[in-house]
């Protein structure tokens, strides 16, 4: 292919809504999914007279942000507004920052060993939504995300792949879910991306004309889109033509890039300070304040747990792609004594109860209990089989893994009298092939313990049982 | 007995409405009437945008009868939002529009007792010095009514003028209380910036929006500013935490200020007549014991030029809310941008619509550095000329509060000429500054006003300059 001879280079904005639980400048609730213009007031629909008044939880989540992601946070920032209109813009503004954001000089770590630098960090307020397809010849407006609080991202002109931008943006998400800033989902729109990309020669040193692609609503997406416009680029300039600097979107049905039809990228939004809110001061003291109570982040984390745990590398990836799924993990692998095993439940049952309990909702089963249950099948108490028939009924009823196993007969049976009750059964209700045991057919003996474990429902005790039936060969 | 109360002080208003010795409902049926005796109708004096008797007589059935303004009727400028009758801005754009939601301000009047009897005529959201540019027709000046009233807060001045209430809120961007005020010989006050709650105050310029209040007397306008003022960074970031200073028990003598005469607002092309009024206030100042002092203010050519870049830049986007989407007017047009064309043209007049260009002209890409930038910086020299002044030991300056009193309707057509009848206010809304004005005689006939500035939250020194003043001039305020 004829862009061999070039090189992508992206830069990324990244849109995060941040959980507070009221808007930046009012206090109407961010709550996802109400009905329409429930959530608003005369400072988010911008009635004559309303003004804002700044959220300090949002700038506390702001700085949070900035602080994890490596930022210098600015002592002093300024609000500034955004002038454009748009019918769901009510103000015909956006307060945003513009020449002193809060947020400078960041940067991401990514896996490969690269660091991705991140130019800055501002707050600003998102827009309420048009609706299109609801009324027939009409446009709907629903205000209920006016002034909900945003920070945007921005991301030097680094990135030189598709495949580096989305392990850029999963890092950037990890990061900003540890530090419990967002909730960072795609389908709420909590998180958005516009990528901007150019095609240059390998060496170049200059960057060539950009387009900017909106419309990406999924990490899996962004790659896509940026490998088309990137071929698109190479095509151009292979062509001896020149890009033009615009704004594409995204169709994620014909997974196609096309010009948007508004020439948004040549306007002019006239940014000046807002005179409504005063300039941003915060003193060292506040922001050494949150930096203290940032979280391990899961670099870090990764680290310790293939020392401290003995997980191996994807283990570890997977335990820390959520902050709770490996907070879980290490209670259980703590209070049961045997990470290894912790791990494996953690990946395999938890999370497929987790998932099967749908998005949203918390990890179910106290680690503690998982815990006790992992202590049961190490000592001999209960089998595995039997663990997993205990687990669903955690899941189903919560509870303590030992009462469930005694209550339900799921113990482990050791004794010899009820063994030999079984194997008993099992042999009188099976002649034919406990004959053929008997008579030498060991192959057999797989078959038999399997019955007598369906008849004790997994209840005995494995070892036990195999030396038993064993003994019977040759009789 | 009602009439001659509501004639008389609001403080007196107040304590026999307290006393139970009248009632809010007679005093707004009193205060009905005076305005049919002053003809202040639409054909009239034209003070108001909307009123009905009505309703504030039941506003003042209601109203608490405890409170420092119990039973006073007090008329609002129609850009400060009341609950009650419009909140229109003297705008097209916003014709019978109601709020619902109360300013601070008005909502504190409400509380100390007071009634709304109107809201007040006005130039289009504030862009004016005379109410000629009210979209339902200009306000007449009671002294003289070939003349303006000044404005833009022109209704709320010829309410308290003529003698309907004797207290008004007004606003102020650019001196829009202390113009007409002087104009309407009444006194005018602009506190400092962040000192009354711009919660309800429909925005203009928000770094020199100001909520202010008209009096009779200072002693008027002291009472309102008292219950004004105070703190609500819940609603306003930019409200100050400072409580509501004391300022009816202010010393009334000068003994130990000193007050300064700054000399570029005693120009040479002042008429005899306006020096000789002033020259009379500054001796009476002198008599009440001041040191009066000759200072300089260096960049005070500057205010004007700086004032209608700022100003129209922060009004470009603080008036875009008004795009025919959620309330006010629509004008459907070809799609969505010939909707806010045909909204925004038909419903902005002609000085609005002004200032919306040139805002959005000084911000443009390019052209930010070169005027809005610069014009910040203008506006940090004149801070710095008065913190210089009051740094020396100058208590509070004082000036002629325009440059001539109430000038004929159309006379100032050309919009530069009108500007510079704002040339000796609008320093204290770039500079944030408390200033009022009080009246100190009449020229050929008319008003004119003397203008108290003091520095940042120093409301107290003015007005006690300013009671000092009012009472060593007696009678002759007005003569």
């Amino acid at each position: 292919m004829s862009h061999g001879r070039y090189e992508m280079v992206v830069g990324l904005e990244v849109h995060v809504q941040l959980r507070t639980r009221t808007k930046v400048f009012c206090r109407c609730s961010t709550q996802f999914g109400d009905p329409p213009n429930q959530n608003t007031c005369p400072v988010c629909l911008a009635l004559p007279g309303a003004l804002p008044v700044l959220n300090g939880r949002a700038v506390e989540f702001a700085v949070r942000s900035g602080l994890a992601l490596g930022c210098a946070i600015r002592e002093r920032s300024v609000f500034a507004r955004k002038n454009y209109f748009y019918p769901d813009l009510p103000k015909g503004y956006q307060i945003s920052q513009f020449e002193m954001p809060l947020c400078e000089h960041g940067f991401v770590a990514l896996a490969s060993g690269r660091t991705i630098g991140i130019t800055r960090i501002h707050m600003e307020e998102d827009a309420g939504k048009s609706v299109h397809d609801r009324f027939a010849g009409y446009t709907a407006i629903d205000l209920n995300r006016s002034g909900v609080p945003l920070i945007e991202i921005v991301s030097e002109p680094e990135l030189s792949s598709s495949a580096e931008a989305g392990a850029y943006l999963r890092a950037v998400k990890e990061i900003l879910l540890y530090a419990g800033v967002s909730d960072c989902s795609m389908e709420e729109g909590s998180l958005r991306v516009d990528a901007n990309v150019s095609a240059r020669r390998h060496g170049e040193q200059a960057l060539r004309t950009r387009t900017e692609i909106k419309n990406l609503n999924a990490f899996s997406n962004v790659e896509r889109a940026l490998e088309i416009e990137f071929a698109r680029h190479c095509a151009v300039h292979d062509a001896g033509g020149a890009v033009v600097q615009q704004t594409m979107l995204y169709d994620a049905d014909r997974n196609s890039v096309r010009p948007a039809r508004s020439k948004e990228g040549s306007q002019d939004y006239r940014y000046f300070p807002d005179p409504d809110l005063p300039p941003l001061v915060l003193s060292r003291a506040y922001i050494e304040g949150i930096r203290a109570t940032l979280p391990e982040f899961p670099s870090a984390r990764r680290v310790r747990y293939r020392t401290d745990f003995a997980v191996s590398a994807v283990e570890a990836d997977l335990l820390t792609a959520e902050p709770s799924l490996g907070d879980y993990f290490e209670v259980v692998a703590r209070g049961s004594g045997d990470s290894k095993a912790a791990a494996h439940w953690v990946m395999g049952e938890v999370l497929a109860a987790r998932n099967a309990a749908g998005a949203g909702t918390g990890i179910p089963v106290p680690a503690e209990a998982l815990a006790e249950l992992i202590r049961m099948v190490k000592a001999g108490t209960v089998s595995n089989t039997a663990a997993k028939t205990i687990y669903a009924t955690l899941v189903a009823e919560g509870g303590a893994a030992r009462l469930i196993a005694e209550r339900d007969g799921l113990l482990l049976v050791g004794d010899e009298t009820s063994l030999r009750g079984w194997v008993d059964d099992v042999f009188k209700e099976n002649p034919d092939e406990a004959a053929r045991f008997i008579g030498g057919e060991r192959r057999l003996q797989g078959v038999l313990i399997g019955l007598v474990m369906k008849k004790s429902q997994g209840s005995a005790d494995p070892q036990k049982l195999s030396q038993l039936i064993g003994e019977r060969v040759g009789r | 007995m009602t009439a001659s109360l509501l004639a008389g002080a609001a403080a007196g208003i107040a304590a026999a409405v307290q006393a139970g010795t009248a009632t809010a409902v007679a005093l707004v049926a009193e205060s009905f009437r005076r305005g049919r005796e002053v003809n202040a109708g639409r054909d009239g004096l034209n003070a108001f945008v909307s009123s009905d008797e009505d309703l504030s007589r039941a506003l003042a059935a209601s109203a608490p009868c405890g409170g420092p303004l119990a039973g006073v009727p007090v008329a609002i400028k129609d850009n400060i939002a009341t609950t009650y009758l419009t909140t229109s801005c003297g705008s097209k754009m916003l014709q019978g529009y109601v709020s619902p939601f109360e300013a601070t301000a008005a909502r504190k009047l409400r509380e100390a007792g007071a009634v709304l009897i109107g809201k007040t005529t006005m130039d289009e959201f504030g862009m004016g010095s005379s109410t000629e540019h009210c979209a339902f027709g200009s306000a007449k000046n009671p002294i003289d009514p070939t003349r303006v009233p000044g404005g833009s807060s022109g209704g709320s001045a010829v309410a308290v003028a003529a003698g309907i209430c004797p207290i008004a809120l007004g606003s102020e961007t650019g001196g829009s209380v202390r113009q007409p005020a002087a104009f309407c010989g009444i006194v005018g006050v602009k506190p400092t910036y962040g000192r009354v709650s711009r919660f309800g105050l429909v925005a203009f310029a928000s770094s020199l929006d100001h909520v202010g209040v008209f009096g009779r007397t200072v002693d008027d306008a002291a009472l309102a500013l008292e219950v004004i003022a105070g703190p609500d960074t819940a609603h306003d970031a930019t409200s100050a935490v400072r409580e509501s200073p004391a300022l009816r028990h202010v010393a009334r003598d000068l003994e130990a200020m000193i007050i300064g005469l700054p000399r570029e607002y005693f120009p040479a092309s002042l008429s005899a007549e306006m020096r000789d009024r002033c020259d009379r206030a500054i001796a009476a100042l002198r008599a009440r014991g001041a040191e009066i002092r000759h200072v300089s203010l260096p960049n005070t050519a500057l205010a004007i030029p700086a004032y209608y870049i700022i100003a129209p830049a922060e009004c470009a986007a603080n008036l875009a809310r008004f795009d025919g989407v959620r309330y006010g007017v629509r004008i459907d047009g070809d799609g969505l941008v010939g909707m806010y064309e045909a909204t925004r043209s038909g419903g902005f007049g002609a000085e609005v619509t002004r200032r919306i260009l040139l805002g959005t002209y000084v911000l443009s890409a390019g052209y930010y550095d070169a005027y809005y930038r610069k014009a910040m910086q203008v506006r940090e020299r004149i801070r710095q000329d008065f913190a210089a002044v009051f740094a020396s030991g100058v208590h509070a300056l004082f000036t002629p509060t325009t440059p001539t009193p109430a000038f004929r309707f159309g006379e100032r057509s050309d919009p530069y000429a009108m500007y510079l009848s704002d040339i000796f206010t609008v320093t204290a809304n770039l500079a944030e500054l408390p200033a009022m004005s009080l009246p100190i005689g009449r020229v050929t006939g008319l008003p004119v006003g003397g203008q108290v500035i003091a520095p940042k939250f120093a409301e107290a020194d003015m007005f006690r300059v300013a009671y000092a003043l009012e009472a060593e001039l007696g009678q002759a305020a007005h003569r």
